[in-house]
């Protein structure tokens, strides 16, 4: 049963991807982006499909399944099931990654801004479990949760004093803002794939584990797992996944909330099958909200974020409306 | 400290502060007044420079400063309370994503953005609350809800600020941080009589607040007209952070920040309602006076501030918990 899903969920992510390469702001005909993928089909329509295409899909796959992951992860750590990369600061400390880039650093090259809002997002973070888990005992999800809010104020405030003085900044920023998954290259891809890869491996080796911390701290103790090794690893997964998601294309909402839960609806709770269904519903997400963008405004587009947004919200309050919200 | 006196003494040091900074207000900027000539002023007299910097610039600032400040503060509480989540802030409700949308748009579209931060606020709110109304409401669907509403107002608003020119943006962010630069007399009477109907209001709700902290099954045990109650007190909060927000801009953190601040201050289980708007006001007016002196919108200064405050409570609490 699963395994039926599993198989139909990787085909409409493949037709997804085909759409993603044929659809976009200049008309190809399929035949001559399938030609320019084997073959030679001359540098302009290579341009399209290698320089732009391609990237922006292997992107958009690696950073959905990025996000999906990181979501169902942050569920099954904190228990809660609202939990939200944005809620711990990652966001936040990418946006002032980039402005302290542009306005303090002088960094001018795409890479160079991507590099300083992973580091600031990572950094976000990690502060954030310091403050949330300072003191005795272990962070509790509401001590954590409002360690993210404040940091998350902090690091808003500096992002807004910074990109009033520096122009600069305030462009950067805005465009990196609204989310978006044009103009990756594969310079961006190679970057993030070593990132995301090791994040991954660590979701899913601490996969069984978080079965048996769903049952509580005590009976997982019991049951012989080592609880502080199982939270250090899913939150080190988290901040590796999402930082270089978000870092790359902006904040996405929706997708790393929602997904986990759909993904419950087809699995079951066991997160050794949940996590890779995971992995798999959220890129169907974002090419097809990616692919929704270029078509919405043509000759323009709007960028995945915003599309996310507006489509996911009615999805969202229809689940919070419609089911017991225990389950949600 | 005895357990009787702090609940009383803590809204009385707070309250002097937020007079201290409130006057000091007056006399501090770009140049010094000295306090007899600020009070002569006030009474309308005294030399016509002093006239003018008093009570054209400084009296209202300093006015919807305070008013604002003890708004977002009251409304904060009531938010936290009613949902039982002291994550809970008008911030996530979607009031102020709608104010922003609203306002940017405006901007952006070249519309006079007065009255538009309100309109937004307002409808905002509404549209939260009857999607969140399906044969009666919790204050978690509320705040699920309001955080789908707030999805689409701020990626909305982060779509307009790629499309306005530059100069827009940089008017557009400027007031998204809260800014208490350009207030005038105009932005005085709907904010005061507003918070003179709503603050005296929820005060005297506070039975209702009290049982509704406990929950709902109790509440209801106890008497209270549970979701009247929710309802009435909500739409309190949600109107006095409409208008404190028209007036003053989403100053970040406020809502969030003051009832925490004023429940650990008091030792209180609940935040409690009068300390928390003069928590608000007292932060906002210091957090102005230190704005006036690095030419930058309040906003910035109470995030920079105000949220390490905020760290500092989390990390003393948990070692003493």
């Amino acid at each position: 049963m699963i395994r039926t899903r599993l198989l139909a969920t990787l085909g409409v992510l493949a037709v997804l991807c085909l759409l993603s390469l044929m659809i976009g702001a200049r008309a190809v005909p399929p035949g001559d982006v399938l030609g320019a993928l084997f073959g030679d089909r001359g540098p302009d329509i290579e341009g399209i499909v290698w320089g732009a295409r391609l990237p922006r899909t292997v992107l958009g796959l690696l950073v959905g399944a990025a996000l999906g992951l990181a979501g169902a992860v942050m569920q099954a750590l904190t228990r809660n099931p609202l939990a939200d990369p944005g809620l711990l600061g990652i966001s936040a400390g990418a946006a002032f990654g980039i402005v302290a880039a542009a306005a303090v650093v002088g960094v001018s090259t795409f890479y160079g801004y991507i590099g300083f809002a992973f580091a600031g997002a990572v950094l976000a973070s990690v502060v954030v479990y310091l403050l949330g888990g300072a003191g005795r005992g272990a962070a509790s999800p509401v001590t954590l949760a409002l360690a993210g809010v404040a940091l998350t104020a902090l690091l808003t405030s500096l992002t807004s004093g910074i990109a009033l003085i520096d122009p600069e900044a305030l462009n950067r920023y805005r465009f990196w803002d609204a989310g978006s998954l044009a103009g990756s290259d594969f310079g961006v891809v190679w970057r993030l794939a070593p990132v995301l890869l090791a994040g991954a491996v660590v979701a899913l080796a601490v996969a069984p584990a978080l079965n048996s911390l769903a049952l509580g701290t005590d009976v997982a103790a019991a049951l012989g797992r080592r609880v502080g090794l199982v939270r250090a690893g899913a939150a080190v997964s988290i901040t590796l996944l999402t930082a270089a998601a978000v870092a790359a294309v902006g904040p996405i909402v929706f997708v790393g909330l929602v997904v986990p839960h759909l993904a419950r609806v087809v699995t079951g709770p066991d997160h050794r099958w949940l996590l890779p269904i995971s992995a798999l519903l959220a890129p169907v997400l974002l090419l097809a909200a990616d692919i929704l963008g270029r078509v919405v405004a043509r000759p323009g587009e709007v960028g995945v974020g915003v599309v996310v947004a507006v489509v996911g919200a009615p999805v969202f309050i229809g689940l919070v409306r419609r089911r017991r919200l225990a389950e949600l | 400290m005895p357990a009787r006196i702090r609940p009383l003494l803590v809204p009385a040091c707070l309250a002097g502060a937020t007079a201290a900074a409130f006057c000091l207000g007056l006399a501090m900027g770009a140049h010094w007044v000295d306090p007899v000539d600020v009070v002569r002023a006030l009474a309308g007299s005294g030399d016509r420079f002093a006239l003018l910097t008093v009570n054209e610039l400084r009296l209202p600032r300093a006015l919807v400063g305070l008013l604002a400040g003890a708004a977002f503060g009251v409304a904060g509480a009531v938010f936290q309370t009613v949902t039982r989540n002291p994550l809970a802030s008008p911030d996530m409700i979607g009031i102020s994503a709608g104010a922003a949308v609203a306002v940017v748009a405006g901007i952006v579209l070249g519309i006079d953005p007065a009255g538009l931060g309100l309109a937004g606020g307002l409808l905002a709110a509404l549209v939260v609350y009857l999607l969140a109304w399906n044969q009666g409401t919790t204050g978690y669907r509320i705040i699920l809800v309001g955080v789908g509403v707030t999805w689409v107002c701020t990626s909305t608003t982060s779509w307009l600020l790629t499309k306005a020119e530059l100069y827009q943006a940089q008017q557009a962010v400027g007031w998204l941080v809260g800014n208490l630069g350009d207030s005038t007399w105009q932005d005085v009477p709907a904010l005061a009589v507003s918070a003179a109907v709503l603050v005296p209001g929820v005060l005297l709700l506070g039975g209702w607040l009290r049982t509704l902290q406990l929950g709902d099954e109790i509440a209801t045990g106890l008497g209270t007209p549970v979701q009247r109650a929710r309802l009435v007190l909500l739409l309190a909060g949600v109107g006095l952070v409409a208008f404190a927000t028209a007036a003053a801009g989403p100053i970040a953190f406020i809502a969030l920040a003051s009832p925490q601040i004023a429940r650990r201050l008091a030792g209180a289980a609940a935040p409690p309602v009068l300390a928390s708007g003069l928590t608000g006001a007292l932060v906002v007016l210091a957090a102005d006076l230190l704005a006036r002196q690095v030419q930058l919108p309040v906003g910035v200064v109470t995030g920079v501030f105000g949220a390490p405050f905020l760290m500092w409570l989390l990390i003393r609490k948990n070692r003493y918990a």
